[in-house]
């Protein structure tokens, strides 16, 4: 598999210049807003610790608690049923569906779904799938995967969306209204909500104590797409379990204010058991979390909200694009995820990183992302997955910083290639430091020099 | 008290400036200060890139130099922090961990441990933006960061406001990384270079004359960014300004 250049991404991201700094200073104003939303609390770290503390419990306990959320989801009426991949997922929820003769999917957000390539697969098996929540159906209308777990389409300026809406759905190419275009999604998702024979949801949190799934979302479509058709499924990683309901108000208070800087979403939907005549499936999903429960230095990973304000605060993030990580999972949390599934393809994401540590700051569980990133890199070297070219670069380095004549000579060298070479080799393409930079000057002498030299004359002292 | 001064390699070869004010400012402070002569790199370069094998036998050398002060001072944050949080290619020894903890950013030495109150001989008129690494910021905590709600405190401001004439302006985003980021500046270069130039163009705006800092790596970058652009903003180390340079 093709490893994701994450550099080469980048750059073609940077060049669309409206584009990135739209994207930046959108993100940056969400990054703000949460500044703002936490300070009015003044137990807001200690919130951080406490809701790390019962993520941490919980991973511990976790096969307890997810048996207890299944016997009380059971008693409830859900059928709860376990995958343990994600084809596993899609055949599950394709046999749901089918056993119902449902041929149509409304279907609130869920990252989990897109993990599992869901939709290709439902669909190449006849089944339609509407996304309801409006930067996600941009984004399935564009055919692009989304760019931010909680902010799908936030690359795309409004001018995009026109452009993708006109050439969809059939709305007007001139006219990027905001409210034109959001009222013109709405209008054409109405009617499958009334004829879908599915909805489905992910799940921001499962309550152990009582089997309720909870869902938050500001747009209502994760409760029409519930409550309107007779057969509802929800699909939840094995680490969304939280064991008490009365838990839930840490994480309530913490996962919008993480998110866009407001401290609530507009629905915090609790769905417990399924309406008279109806069907409710949950589909509990490992798919790779068991092993990264496993891993000493990345489990604690796992306690995500996916909140995404680690990516609303990465400078890299924000110019570079969800899209160039190449991946399901972007940015910082990303990052270390990514490489869980698939190390050699995702071998440059961890290096898609400045080690700011302003991640791991802002995150509402205290996840030690930066931390993370950094030991990813040592067992992608370990695996030899990092590219031959820095692999040698550091083996030089390594050699010349360990023996200081070899140093001394290489610094002399440097210095002469910085003061001799012709500007035009100096910055060719090769050199990367300097497409966009320039070069620093040598000093005529180095400190060490200089410092010998203050010697030689007796010193100043 | 038997302090050692740490020149990381870049310093040594590009910015001496920077390696002479450090000494001279300590000198002034009447600390005995030795320069160990056989020093060459702390290992972060290698050990940020994963490459911990091939960072191990400067990481040995950075030890042997050191091992024996009190105090190890260096003016630039990042390699204060990979020597005492991620210096951990070798084996750890008594003699290791030693050195390791007694490693220090000059700025938090000389407010922690030297608890210098005045620099009367210092005087800088000038428009300054202050640059804290992020390492400085986040790993050292020399000043309160953006994401935490915490009381207001910064040591490079406690002792720069000790400097004559000296003016802080504020920049939008003070605390957001200027896309240094060791070998990320090579490897990510476009996305390196566009913090660049956020960077630079924020202080520029700001009014800025001076971009003031106790990391020199990150100032390298920002050099190179606002040199290309073609900005009028100059750049001083914090070691400079604290030991008397006017301009």
């Amino acid at each position: 598999m093709k490893r994701i250049d994450h550099a080469e991404a980048s750059s073609k991201f940077i060049r669309a210049k409206d584009h990135i700094e739209f994207h930046d200073k959108r993100l940056w104003d969400l990054r703000q807003k949460r500044d703002r939303e936490s300070a009015h609390l003044a137990e807001w770290e200690q919130l951080r610790s406490l809701a790390s503390a019962i993520k941490e419990h919980t991973l511990t306990n976790l096969a307890d608690y997810l048996e207890e959320f299944e016997r009380n989801a059971t008693r409830n009426g859900a059928q709860v049923h376990w995958a343990r991949d994600a084809a596993e997922h899609n055949q599950i929820v394709f046999d749901i569906m089918s056993s119902h003769h449902a041929h149509t999917l409304v279907k609130a957000k869920s990252m989990l779904t897109d993990e599992c390539d869901m939709r290709p697969y439902l669909e190449n098996r006849g089944i339609e799938i509407m996304e309801t929540d409006l930067g996600e159906r941009i984004q399935q209308l564009d055919d692009e995967p989304p760019s931010h777990i909680v902010v799908p389409a936030v690359h795309k300026l409004k001018a995009d969306v026109a452009r993708v809406f006109s050439e969809t759905i059939g709305t007007d190419p001139k006219n990027s209204d905001v409210h034109y275009l959001a009222e013109s999604q709405r209008q054409h998702t109405r009617p499958y909500f009334l004829r879908a024979g599915a909805g489905m949801t992910g799940a921001n949190f499962a309550v152990a104590e009582t089997g309720t799934i909870v869902v938050c979302t500001n747009e209502g479509n994760a409760d029409l797409s519930v409550n309107l058709p007779n057969l509802y499924i929800a699909s939840i990683g094995i680490e969304k379990i939280i064991p008490r309901i009365e838990h839930l108000g840490v994480f309530i208070r913490m996962l919008s204010r993480s998110a866009l800087g407001s401290p609530i979403t507009q629905l915090t939907s609790h769905f417990r058991v399924p309406r008279a005549g109806t069907e409710m499936h949950i589909v509990l999903v490992d798919n790779g979390r068991s092993e990264r429960l496993g891993m000493a230095d990345f489990w604690y990973s796992l306690k995500c909200i996916r909140c995404g304000a680690c990516m609303n605060t990465c400078p890299v993030y924000r110019r570079s694009g969800g899209l160039s990580y190449g991946a399901t999972y972007s940015g910082p949390i990303g990052v270390i995820i990514d490489p869980t599934f698939n190390l050699r393809k995702y071998s440059s994401l961890p290096f898609a990183s400045t080690l700011n540590g302003s991640c791991t700051s802002v995150c509402p569980v205290r996840i030690n992302i930066h931390e993370q990133i950094y030991k990813w890199r040592q067992i992608i070297s370990e695996r030899n997955q990092l590219p031959m070219v820095k692999k040698e670069t550091m083996q030089i380095m390594g050699k010349v910083f360990s023996k200081p004549k070899l140093y001394r000579a290489a610094v002399q060298a440097a210095g002469a290639s910085v003061e001799h070479l012709p500007r035009s080799m100096m910055y060719s393409r090769l050199n990367a430091w300097g497409r966009q930079r320039e070069v620093p000057q040598a000093p005529p002498l180095t400190f060490r020099q200089w410092y010998l030299s203050r010697v030689n004359k007796g010193g100043e002292r | 008290m038997k302090v050692a001064l740490f020149i990381p390699c870049y310093v040594d070869a590009f910015f001496p400036e920077v390696g002479i004010a450090t000494l001279e400012l300590l000198e002034r402070l009447d600390i005995e200060v030795a320069y160990p002569l056989d020093q060459t790199c702390c290992g972060q370069p290698m050990a940020n890139s994963g490459c911990h094998d091939e960072a191990a036998a400067t990481e040995k050398l950075f030890v042997k130099n050191f091992a024996g002060f009190d105090y190890v001072v260096g003016p630039s944050g990042s390699c204060v922090h990979h020597i005492r949080e991620n210096l951990t290619a070798i084996p750890q020894t008594a003699q290791v961990a030693k050195v390791r903890a007694s490693t220090f950013e000059l700025v938090e030495f000389l407010h922690d441990v030297v608890k210098v109150q005045a620099f009367p001989w210092a005087e800088f008129r000038h428009k300054v933006g202050l640059h804290n690494g992020c390492t400085t910021l986040r790993a050292l905590r020399e000043a309160k960061m953006s994401e935490i709600d915490e009381p207001f405190f910064s040591k490079p401001i406690d002792l720069l406001s000790k400097v004559e004439g000296i003016q802080f302006v504020k920049p939008d985003r003070p605390d957001e990384c200027c896309g240094f980021g060791g070998t990320f500046s090579v490897f990510e270069e476009p996305v390196s270079a566009r913090m660049g130039y956020d960077k630079v163009n924020d202080h520029h705006r700001a009014g800025a004359e001076y971009i003031v800092s106790a990391d020199t790596s990150c100032m390298m970058h920002q050099k190179g960014c606002a040199e290309r652009l073609g900005l009028p903003i100059k750049f001083i180390h914090v070691a400079q300004v604290l030991n008397g340079a006017r301009a």
